[in-house]
């Protein structure tokens, strides 16, 4: 299937990169590796790059005064202006690292509780939307309940879309954060994030943009998007886990309180009182996540290099393919946008008369690997009517021919559940 | 992985066709069990019957959604209490207990587990066992919620 349109040039050569990607599985069956959306499969550079770090540079960083704390200190500070490269950031003061993208969330939700210019308070509004995944609403409904504000949110139109007819009603005087993600981990929708940060500052409402599944495929732009705060994950962009970040306007990150107390958050303690050191380090207390930060930094130079804007077209042909194939199955429906133009790489799908338990386990035993379940995202499960589904999803690495193994093992899952 | 291992043709046809199922009346205890991974959900009612110290498992009645094998074990399960006293039924739930954490190395006794040994094969593939647990679970919960209330 060279013949698709998009495919990512040297797309054989792309997969050299990723060792894991060679992996037999039980049966002496090849890896067919479709669960990027839940984490994505690392390149031989970031697993080089955290080797060599721990091998010759490890040591504490900011407080280790010697060769080796200087190298660690650069290492881990250089890996913040790749990531402020990678976000088009206007400072590299803005980038803060966190251990996820639940935390750098819940940073802002958090600190938002507490008396300063951007508290909520009672009678105040946040508005999320239908499609978040757990993390962007679990934190705005302990602020809300905490504070006693209220919560609303953008509904869902039945082909997966923001509802945005309401828009006026949503975002009013009252709003001081909307919260949305940019690509829906379920349904795959690419969200108007511009138009609806525009409606947002129109309030003074600040916008908190949840780019998990948007940094591993879309340009990320922060200042074209005009958002205030940001928040992405490592592992999904091809980086080690238990390394996150949010990036913030330095006005806004400035005014808000800081999150976790401790070390290298402080300018002065004393027993009385403390001051507290200036952005981005008053948001990260105790050491931080050294190697995971520096292989993030080699993550997102690798992503750059092969290029966000190639990168996201081979998604849209890999996923344009898929929804063909899918569309070929009796049985077969997609929730979510079927126009690949407006949606990202994860296709959640069920299959009539098979759960999707069922349906992972039969793949797995086919070398075929998807998530089943609700995807972290029961409330948009409960809008389409249903409980959970199972997830295909791609990423730069992935082949026509992965989709086509994936087709056929949905075909033997139904001739093995005896579904017509 | 062997998939025939875990789904016999017992529980494919407890799938498709599952016993006791429904939410009946009368009942003392009703509960709601939820497996938070994958969202599988069962509400549950049992109905006790007989002398405080002989409770008999009169009926289960349940509406479950779910896999194949969560869907399998509700209506095996049934069968299996329904009419028996309450510390057989809880045995029953103890030796099912044991196969599913017993890494596939219990052999079952079909004397008291009946179409339950046909689970044998779930306790090979950890992320399945909770599916397998989900209903017995909740008529654990129930009937230990009904029994409470008699001693009351």
């Amino acid at each position: 299937m060279s013949e698709l349109t998009g495919l990512l040039p040297g797309l054989e050569v792309i997969r050299k990169d990723f060792p894991i990607l060679e992996r037999r599985l039980s049966g002496d069956l090849p890896l067919v590796y479709l669960d990027s959306a839940n984490t994505s499969q690392k390149p031989q550079v970031v697993i080089d790059t955290m080797v060599d770090h721990l091998e010759r540079h490890n040591a504490n960083v900011a407080r280790a005064m010697h060769q080796l704390g200087a190298e660690s200190s650069a290492a881990f500070e250089e890996a913040r202006d790749k990531v402020a490269r990678f976000l088009n950031a206007p400072s590299r003061d803005e980038v803060i690292f966190a251990k996820n993208a639940s935390e750098a969330l819940n940073l802002v939700a958090n600190t938002m509780a507490w008396a300063g210019p951007l508290e909520v308070k009672a009678g105040d509004r946040v508005v999320i939307t239908e499609m978040e995944h757990h993390s962007n609403i679990v934190p705005w409904q302990l602020l809300t309940e905490r504070k006693g504000a209220e919560l609303r949110w953008f509904g869902l139109t039945d082909d997966g879309h923001l509802d945005l007819s309401n828009i006026d009603e949503l975002i009013t005087e009252n709003t001081k954060v909307v919260a949305l993600t940019w690509v829906s981990n379920m349904l795959g929708t690419v969200n108007p994030i511009a138009e609806i940060a525009r409606r947002a500052h129109e309030v003074g409402a600040v916008v908190v943009v949840d780019a998990s599944q948007a940094a591993p495929q879309l340009p990320v732009d922060v200042q074209a998007v005009d958002a205030d705060f940001l928040a992405f994950t490592g592992h999904k962009v091809t980086g080690p886990t238990g390394i996150g970040v949010l990036w913030g306007r330095t006005e806004l990150l400035d005014q808000l309180p800081p999150f976790l107390g401790g070390g290298e958050m402080i300018t002065t303690v004393t027993m009385e009182k403390s001051t507290y050191a200036g952005i981005p380090h008053k948001f990260e207390a105790g050491t931080p996540p050294i190697v995971e930060a520096v292989g993030l930094g080699a993550a997102v130079d690798y992503l750059t290099e092969i290029g966000l804007e190639n990168i996201h077209r081979h998604e849209q042909a890999v996923t344009g393919y898929l929804l063909d194939g899918l569309a070929t199955i009796g049985g077969v429906s997609v929730l979510g946008p079927t126009d690949p133009a407006q949606r990202g790489g994860a296709v959640s799908f069920e299959i009539a008369g098979i759960h999707p338990h069922d349906v992972a386990q039969t793949l797995d035993a086919g070398g075929i690997a998807v998530r089943a379940g609700h995807h972290c995202a029961k409330p948009a499960h409960k809008r389409f009517g249903v409980q959970s589904s199972t997830r295909a999803s791609s990423y730069l690495y992935t082949t026509p021919a992965e989709i086509d193994a994936l087709i056929e093992g949905i075909n033997y899952t139904k001739k093995y559940f005896k579904v017509t | 992985m062997d998939l025939d291992s875990l789904y016999q043709e017992i529980i494919l046809d407890h799938y498709r066709s599952p016993h006791h199922a429904g939410l009946r009346e009368p009942y003392e205890a009703e509960v709601h069990h939820v497996n938070p991974t994958c969202g599988d959900e069962i509400t549950l009612r049992v109905h006790l019957d007989g002398d405080p110290d002989n409770l008999i498992v009169t009926d289960v009645s349940y509406d479950a959604e779910g896999c194949s094998i969560s869907q399998a074990a509700a209506s095996v399960m049934t069968d299996l209490v329904i009419g028996q006293p309450v510390d057989k039924a809880f045995a029953a739930h103890e030796a099912f207990l044991e196969l599913m954490q017993g890494r596939g190395q219990v052999e079952p006794d079909e004397e008291v587990l009946e179409d339950g040994i046909a689970f044998a094969g779930v306790a090979k593939f950890p992320a399945r066992i909770k599916c397998a647990l989900l209903s017995w679970m909740a008529f654990k919960d129930a009937t230990a919620q009904v029994a409470t209330k008699e001693e009351a």
